[in-house]
């Protein structure tokens, strides 16, 4: 099963190399992985998607907290979150397939965001479902490029 | 001019060399005398470390410093001398290497106290900041390299950051699990004028750890031994780091449990004391194996279910048991074994409160069967006169006494120790448990020397073993260190060729030692007294010399290849699949 920790570290050189070598040497799998900063410049948050069982998220978020740069870890796959990801995607369009995609991504609420003589690049946002749809949907005209970004997750608020 | 348009002004004129850049600050409060002042605060005595060219500012400022700086003959000697000198004081054990090889050579070292939890700071030196990254000489990323083995690690990039960095590193080494900590030092961050130090102040935000247990989950822990027929505890060297072994004591006292220890657990528990069932694990005694395979509650404290124990099969270990885990490391608990009763924190701590709350079960019926495993499965081998370990390490007890202490290097030799060398004290036991790092005795025997300079340290260590530190004879000579040095010579990788003679079909492969020195001649080209021992019958007088001679003593035993560690548990099966072996 997948999970989504938040985990708050230190805004420090060197910090994303302890995470990412404490999860290859114990062997546990990264799915995705994002970081940003946060409102406080000291603190960066980041977003793994890691996949286990109950028993080896626990292991995880132990040997995560051991870390001296960790401050916090929290499991967003316990609680009510909204998750986000963000994608870039080029598309490759015809004359009479131009239209057809512009709808498309328009039922998506994408954005065209750049355009070229033979293609379209569409910005979207969405959970991962929503973005793994339109991909499958846009592999029809020829997926030229695509970036996606992983996921990032909010819990939402109590009141 | 200020420091960063210097460093700009090394970096692009080549003639202005390293000789100038160092002398720019030497006469000046700098980074160097800083780090010593710091060092000094925290009551360090001693440093074991060797020199270099990065650490050419530090090395000056340590001429004026009260501190004392011990020189082996290789990095990797400098981490195992601190190291033991760690575990036999129950101090922060310091060392120091320069760049690049030298901060290389220590590695091993810092992997070897990382896996036994002993508080050690790691002092390298490192290049320049503005050379950092551009594979200058004698340049590693050893941050980088050591991030896995190391609890915490530092790159120092400010000379005000000194003071506050080195008090993290001693508090972040000693506390929660202890371990090791390295702060890398570049060169002109040693050079470098200090005129106003930040803050010294400690401030971890997310560096925590718990002490005291659960007082909810220690009246559990209690509830269920009252309810146990056969209960065990299982005690490793987290019981000796937090200082528990008194009240450990009384714990087993009041409710007259049995007890099995870890090769780290040896001193947790004195080897005389009447409750004591031995080592548990692949070369432990069969009464402590069968104990936990049959336990209906194992009380463990201090210990992470190592593989050596285990058999590398959870799913075989303890199976009928309840588990209490109590451990400082929450991590440890459910990473191998699913405990029960989970109790986070300090062993003493824990098991001042539990002690409180024991209400003794009945187990005599336990204990009678437990007596009986003991008299059927002795720890035993073939008293027919010839020369065998054995002997040398019971002999090697009785002369000893209370006071001495124990270093092990690795193999055959460190496992006829652990079960045949009286131990009653904490920290008497120094040896490497979960790297297994030949070449350790050595040089820890010297770290142990300094840490009791009045006691008497015998170093139990083998011929391939003695061969991996060698040229730290000489270190045991220029410091006048007493160490008596009981050498099991077989000519062979004695461990290995167990486990070919006996899992391999005796397809012996790369373990022949053929030219080996004659020991006693090298012992006495480095200045230091031996004597060959080849009769059983010469066993004691020859200790004896060994310990009224002044000055170190290398006592050569000639043993024969086909001696085994027995009983012996192959890794992956249970541990009731004991070889018991007797040919």
């Amino acid at each position: 099963m997948l999970h989504t920790l938040a985990v708050m570290v230190e805004n420090d050189p060197g910090v994303l190399a302890r995470v990412s070598s404490l999860f290859s040497r114990r062997g546990y799998n990264i799915y995705s992985l994002t970081v940003c900063q946060t409102e406080n410049p000291d603190l960066s948050m980041m977003t793994i998607v890691v996949e286990g069982d109950s028993q080896v998220i626990e292991q995880v978020t132990k040997q995560l907290h051991k870390l001296v740069v960790v401050h916090k870890v929290t499991n967003l796959s316990q609680e009510s979150v909204v998750n986000r990801e963000l994608a870039l995607i080029r598309v490759k369009v015809k004359s009479d397939t131009r239209l057809e995609v512009l709808q498309t991504v328009d039922i998506f609420r994408g954005r065209v965001v750049d355009m070229g003589k033979n293609n379209l690049t569409i910005e979207l946002t969405g959970d991962e479902e929503k973005i793994d749809a339109f991909v499958r949907t846009m592999r029809t005209y020829g997926i030229l490029e695509l970036v996606r970004t992983g996921k990032i997750a909010i819990a939402r608020s109590d009141n | 001019m200020d420091r960063s348009k210097e460093d700009a002004l090394i970096a692009r004129d080549p003639e202005i060399t390293w000789e100038d850049e160092e002398s720019l600050a030497l006469d000046n409060y700098n980074g160097a005398k800083a780090l010593l002042d710091v060092l000094d605060q925290e009551g360090v005595e001693l440093i074991f470390g060797y020199p270099g060219g990065s650490l050419l500012a530090l090395y000056d400022a340590l001429l004026d410093s009260s501190i004392r700086h011990i020189l082996p003959r290789h990095e990797q000697s400098a981490v195992h001398a601190a190291d033991a000198y760690a575990r036999v004081s129950g101090k922060v054990g310091v060392c120091l290497a320069t760049s690049g090889p030298g901060a290389a050579n220590m590695v091993t070292g810092i992997a070897n106290a990382y896996m036994d939890s002993i508080p050690l700071v790691i002092l390298t030196g490192q290049v320049s900041t503005h050379l950092l990254g551009t594979d200058s000489f004698q340049e590693v990323d050893i941050t980088g390299i050591t991030m896995p083995i190391t609890k915490h690690s530092y790159l120092v990039k400010d000379a005000r950051d000194i003071p506050r960095i080195v008090k993290e590193a001693f508090y972040i080494a000693s506390t929660g699990r202890p371990g090791p900590v390295l702060i890398d030092l570049p060169k002109n961050i040693m050079a470098a004028e200090v005129t106003e130090p930040y803050s010294s102040k400690v401030t971890l935000k997310s560096y925590k750890f718990f002490t005291k247990g659960n007082s909810g989950q220690i009246s559990e822990a209690a509830k269920a031994l009252a309810q146990s027929k056969k209960p065990i505890v299982y005690t490793g060297g987290g019981v000796i780091t937090s200082g528990a072994g008194k009240i450990l004591q009384e714990v087993l006292q009041k409710a007259n449990l049995p007890v099995v220890t870890t090769l780290m657990g040896i001193g947790s528990v004195p080897s005389k004391h009447p409750n004591h069932l031995g080592m548990v694990g692949m070369h432990g005694t069969i009464t402590a194996n069968l104990a936990v395979d049959e336990c209906d509650l194992l009380i463990a404290i201090g210990v992470r279910f190592d593989d050596r124990v285990t058999s590398g099969l959870k799913h075989r270990f303890a199976t009928k048991a309840k588990v209490i885990h109590i451990d400082i490391d929450p991590a440890e608990i459910g990473k191998v074994i699913r405990a029960h009763i989970p109790i986070v924190g300090d062993a003493k701590l824990v098991l001042e409160e539990f002690v409180a709350k024991i209400n003794p079960p009945v187990i005599q019926d336990w204990w009678k069967e437990l007596r009986n495993w003991q008299m059927e499965y002795p720890l035993s081998y073939e008293q027919d006169g010839h020369l065998n370990p054995q002997t040398i390490l019971e002999a090697m007890g009785k002369i000893s006494g209370e006071e001495a202490v124990v270093v092990t290097d690795v193999g055959q030799h460190q496992m006829w120790a652990a079960q045949f060398c009286p131990i009653n004290q904490e920290r008497h036991f120094i040896t490497s448990a979960g790297l297994g790092t030949m070449g350790f005795g050595l040089p820890a025997a010297i770290g142990a020397q300094f840490a009791k300079p009045e006691s008497l340290v015998f170093l139990v260590t083998g011929d391939g073993s003695l061969q991996m530190s060698i040229h730290e004879l000489a270190t045991a000579v220029q410091y006048h260190l007493p160490i008596k040095i009981v050498l099991m010579n077989n000519g062979v990788l004695g461990m290995v060729r167990q486990m070919q003679k006996m899992l391999f079909n005796e397809r012996f492969s790369q373990i022949q030692l053929d030219a080996n020195p004659d020991f006693v001649k090298l012992a006495d080209a480095y200045g230091i007294k031996g004597r060959r021992v080849e009769q059983a019958d010469q066993v004691e007088d020859a200790l004896k010399e060994a310990v009224a001679t002044p000055g170190p003593f290398l006592l050569d035993f000639t043993i024969s290849p086909d001696e085994v560690v027995l009983p012996f548990v192959p890794a992956g099966q249970g541990i009731t699949e004991i070889l018991e072996g007797k040919e």
